[in-house]
């Protein structure tokens, strides 16, 4: 293990974080003022309560998903994207490193950065609601866990994109309708019998509803469901990592 | 002293079919400056990615240092700096933290002192904070050398380091290589100017066609592969070669003063001795004699032709 590598990798994202934080913290944080103004107070206003929870409340769990899993993808997507698009990847393929410090220090980076924008959205929440945390521990966890997750599909997404337009179609394509779709904004059990069938296919809906409970206790499907969901995203996103390190798939020739 | 480069039968056949690199087998010296010399695509890079892990063997093996570049790729990384062919640099980070990047990937731990031992000899030490954008051409191929030695290897690969370089900052670049080899470090350069090959290199490598044709010292290969060329300059001019020479083959100049005769060193007898003989047979009167070697470029031509 090249610690030292790790090291460098992590902090030269990190770096660039730091470097421009208008467009790192401030920008989520506009839009989930945004997202108050509009969901929780235009039509939170008519909605009164979801399941017994003031739906600018129970709208915050589902905003910070939202958020982390974009930032996430992005973050980690760009992070090795840009190398590879610039020709400086050279440097990290001919590195006595292995995909173990690439993977940690890209992909943690990027986890790290989209924790901290969903500890800021937290608190921007607080001046709006009221927003106890009833297991925060599992809050960490699952945060922790889906940042992490889903900056390892960013991470595949930058290695397979050939250009821009593939590294943004997946997140605007994919992400964001399963995020929607996934009771961000409202309860599975909301819906029609058929649809809500519809939406338990979605994996987005175990991990905003797992988060959801963490906060009010209530929760769309069983938080063990929530936590296999997690893990199958983890072991998925790493094993796909894995393969392409073992066999340099669009990185190595 | 053990070769610290071993490479043995190294092929690379890449996924659309191309046999970029057959069977090349070759130890490299420490110390040493080697040149490899050869047209576009003869499978120059293709041998540099390969030791430097860029690219995967299909076949044969490579050792740096005496660890092998696949199952031990840590070791034998960690001694070798890479100055890739094309320049790419992050625009908008420092020259110094560019190259702290490099050195910590190497997981060599921070040591600016030698960081700015490094601009200081590359003539960057005044850019130390200057972001990468700001650089000219030149300067940005210094900081990709200045990233390559950021960690102290014991190889250097310079992959065409001169390529579209003006000939100052050629010159320039040469003195660092110089520099350098003095410090003890092994070099490796490709390059198209046979000029630069000539002039900088311990020996020449010629790769064709995926293929190592040759691999000598330079002088040596100057020497033995070189075609020299005698021009004798006539005492009286000539109309016509007398008939009594037609065998040597000669060429007259158009004005008649002077008399070319163009022969191999390789051979056993150069020729020179008959041919003079036949001059004065002929009652033909010399008045100077001037030699010319032929250069690395027409050397290297012949010798692709030859292969080919």
């Amino acid at each position: 293990m090249n610690w030292q590598a790790l090291r460098t990798i992590f902090q030269h994202e990190m770096a660039r974080f730091w470097r421009t934080p208008w467009e790192s913290l401030a920008s989520p944080v506009v839009s989930t003022v945004l997202y108050f103004v509009v969901f929780g107070a235009a039509i939170g206003g008519r909605i009164q309560s979801v399941e017994g929870i003031s739906y600018g409340a129970f709208i915050v769990p589902g905003l910070i998903m939202l958020t982390v899993l974009q930032q996430s993808i992005a973050n980690a997507s760009f992070g090795i994207f840009v190398p590879k698009f610039a020709g400086t990847i050279y440097e990290i393929l001919a590195a006595p490193v292995s995909f173990i410090e690439v993977v940690l220090g890209y992909v943690g980076a990027a986890a790290l950065k989209s924790v901290i924008i969903a500890v800021v959205i937290y608190l921007t929440a607080l001046f709006f609601v009221d927003l106890p945390v009833a297991h925060p521990v599992w809050a960490l966890a699952f945060l922790i866990l889906t940042a992490f997750s889903f900056s390892l599909f960013g991470f595949l997404l930058g290695i397979w994109a050939k250009d821009w337009q593939q590294v943004q179609f997946i997140p605007l394509m994919v992400v964001t309708p399963l995020v929607f779709l996934g009771g961000a904004f409202y309860s599975a059990s909301m819906l029609p019998p058929f649809w809500e069938g519809v939406a338990r296919l979605n994996p987005v809906l175990y991990l905003v509803s797992g988060f959801r409970w963490s906060f009010f206790g209530q929760a769309d499907v069983p938080v063990a469901a929530s936590l296999l969901a997690v893990a199958a995203f983890l072991g998925l996103g790493v094993g796909a990592v894995w393969f392409i390190f073992r066999t340099g798939w669009r990185l190595r020739a | 002293m053990p070769p610290i480069i071993e490479v043995s039968d190294l092929s690379k056949t890449y996924a659309s079919g191309t046999a970029a690199l057959s069977g090349v087998t070759l130890d490299i010296r420490e110390g040493e400056i080697l040149a490899l010399l050869g047209p576009n695509g003869a499978g120059k890079t293709t041998f540099i990615s390969i030791l430097c892990g860029l690219v995967k063997p299909t076949g044969g093996a490579a050792r740096v240092g005496g660890h092998d570049i696949v199952r031990d790729y840590r070791a034998a990384r960690a001694l070798i700096g890479l100055v890739p062919q094309e320049i790419a640099v992050e625009p908008f980070e420092t020259v110094m933290n560019t190259l702290r990047f490099s050195r910590g990937l190497f997981g060599r731990k921070p040591d600016d002192a030698h960081l700015e031992k490094v601009l200081n000899s590359l003539t960057l030490w005044d850019k130390r904070d200057a972001r990468l954008n700001e650089l000219s051409g030149g300067m940005k191929r210094r900081v990709l050398i200045g990233k390559a030695l950021s960690h102290g290897p014991r190889v250097l690969f310079l992959d065409e380091p001169t390529a579209g370089v003006d000939v100052n900052l050629r010159r320039e670049m040469w003195a660092v290589v110089r520099d350098l080899r003095a410090e003890g470090v092994t070099i490796i350069l490709t390059t198209h100017y046979l000029e630069e090959a000539e002039e900088m290199a311990d020996r020449i490598g010629i790769i064709d066609k995926g293929r190592l044709l040759l691999l000598q010292d330079t002088a040596k290969l100057m020497h033995e592969f070189g075609r020299k060329r005698l021009i004798v300059e006539l005492a009286a001019p000539l109309a016509a070669l007398p008939a009594a020479l037609a065998g040597h083959g000669l060429t007259l100049s158009a004005d008649g003063t002077h008399v070319r005769y163009d022969y191999d060193t390789r051979a056993d007898r150069s020729g020179i001795a008959r041919l003079l003989a036949g001059f004065a047979e002929a009652g033909i009167g010399v008045r100077d004699l001037e030699t010319e070697q032929s250069s690395l470029e027409e050397v290297f031509l012949r010798l692709v032709e030859e292969g080919a």
